[in-house]
């Protein structure tokens, strides 16, 4: 086993072209899919059983099918229809980016749905109840204190989907984008050296997920700062009484 | 007593069908194809291998006199199957390359594969590179045209690799690629297919120099025994009868 640092370093520039394209599918996915999230869940944790189920079949469709067959059948599948080849949306499923970006928004948007429908479930009773008390509007307690609470409480899990997304953004290299994955595999169908690329495109991946590790952890401390104990800073001033 | 007369005598006639098939498997020659290379290799309803490669070898046995078993091998194992000696021939529409040559030794080739452009009919297209600049092409990954498209032409189209090329032709089709490069001669088949009845080849043929031969183990005397076997049916015209067969026009 010969491992070859030259063909890494040769094709280096690909592969950072790539991690540009893979960048920009999580990140635009991620933001429009975490929109449409906020109101499927605001839904899904509705009084209401009617509106409460409504979205029921969207994200039972996409949390229940592979991302494989997510982008195949928007990319593949859309193009076999001749209404959908003339209509005014073909420019944009006509091109395998736009493809990746509608199916990875709405796989992504299918899953942040429940997962801060969970939060906005989880966010204490006695709050709720203290706006109520202040007789704050339905909307105005949503605005002022679900969603701020929420959002607190879904940011651990919700770093955790943005990753597990950044990796299944790898499948857009089946429809031809040259995202990392797709650059590695051009890459090694001139070069037969599958080691030392897919090496490398993992190191890539692996830099990304530190970066939005590293972003997450910050927001967290932000967001969640009035949650942490924190030892208090003049310990002996206490009241000697308590302190013992 | 019954019973042990009857266990003896199944045990003494499976010896000796064992014996029998273990002494006409050295004269016979197996040979590996691939199955799913459609008109080249593949296999019909009833699950029998068929097609051009499986002609061509049964061709090449009655032409050495030689009795042959066909076996399907996937491809990706196809050359360890032969060094491992599961086989002793692979006749799968194997391009003859260096690499190759560097682990087994190959016949005189049996066709020579070249490229061809496809778009759809009444579309004209100018195969020069003056001419596909800006358009979008296709190819399939990891293959001869899909090399061919980012040597010579990444920098004035847009190039669109596919993991098979079943998806190239969906997309095609489909009207994402304005032309796809691929091997002539199953995109010959593609296109008399229901679904590739609207395209057409255009321009001239890219000639890669691409042979294709009967790979076998290095240094087997068979070579040279399947070189002078493909030489004897392109002379006395079963290979043109085959040929004919599957394609209009010549491919050795």
């Amino acid at each position: 086993m010969n491992w070859n640092w030259s063909v890494i370093i040769e094709h280096l520039p690909r592969l950072v072209d790539g991690m540009w394209v893979t960048l920009e599918l999580v990140f635009v996915s991620g933001i429009v899919g975490l929109l449409l999230a906020v109101p499927l869940a605001l839904m899904r944790a509705s009084h209401n059983r009617w509106l409460r189920l409504l979205p029921y079949a969207y994200i039972f469709f996409f949390r229940g099918t592979p991302l494989l067959v997510q982008i195949f059948l928007i990319y593949y599948g859309s193009s076999q229809f001749t209404f959908v080849r003339e209509s005014l949306l073909w420019p944009i499923l006509r091109e395998p980016y736009w493809c990746a970006i509608i199916a990875f928004t709405l796989n992504t948007s299918a899953y942040s749905a429940e997962l801060i429908r969970g939060a906005i479930q989880a966010v204490p009773k006695g709050e709720l109840e203290a706006a109520d008390a202040f007789g704050m509007s339905r909307a105005l307690k949503i605005r002022r204190i679900v969603l701020p609470r929420a959002f607190g409480i879904v940011l651990p899990a919700y770093g955790n989907e943005l990753i597990l997304m950044l990796k299944s953004s790898s499948l857009a290299s089946t429809i031809t984008l040259l995202d990392i994955t797709g650059a590695a595999r051009s890459i090694i169908a001139r070069t037969y050296t599958p080691l030392e690329i897919f090496f490398a495109a993992g190191m890539f991946y692996l830099l990304i997920a530190a970066v939005l590790i590293g972003a997450f952890r910050l927001l967290e401390r932000r967001l969640n700062r009035h949650q942490h104990y924190k030892l208090p800073e003049r310990i002996g001033e206490i009241d000697p009484r308590l302190a013992d | 007593m019954k019973l042990k007369k009857l266990f003896y005598a199944v045990s003494l006639s499976a010896l000796t069908a064992l014996g029998s098939t273990a002494s006409l498997a050295a004269d016979k020659i197996r040979i590996a194809t691939e199955g799913a290379y459609a008109p080249f290799n593949m296999t019909d309803e009833k699950g029998e291998l068929v097609g051009f490669d499986v002609d061509i070898a049964k061709a090449l046995c009655a032409e050495m006199k030689a009795e042959c078993d066909i076996v399907a091998q996937d491809w990706d194992g196809i050359i360890p199957g032969l060094m491992g000696r599961k086989y002793d021939a692979i006749i799968a529409s194997m391009s003859i390359t260096e690499d190759r040559l560097k682990v087994v030794d190959f016949s005189e080739p049996y066709y020579s594969n070249v490229l061809a452009w496809a778009a759809a009919k009444g579309k004209t297209l100018d195969t020069s590179k003056e001419g596909l600049k800006g358009l979008t092409v296709g190819a399939q990954r990891a293959t001869i045209a899909g090399l061919y498209l980012e040597d010579n032409l990444a920098d004035v189209v847009n190039v669109k690799l596919y993991d098979t090329q079943d998806n190239a032709y969906l997309d095609l089709a489909a009207g994402r690629l304005d032309a796809l490069l691929s091997d002539k001669f199953p995109a010959y088949d593609w296109l008399r297919s229901a679904d590739g009845a609207n395209f057409e080849f255009k321009g001239e043929d890219v000639d890669i120099d691409d042979k294709i031969g009967i790979a076998v183990r290095k240094g087997d005397p068979l070579k040279d025994k399947f070189s002078a076997a493909i030489k004897a049916i392109v002379d006395n015209g079963t290979y043109a009868e085959i040929n004919a067969k599957y394609f209009p026009f010549s491919i050795y």
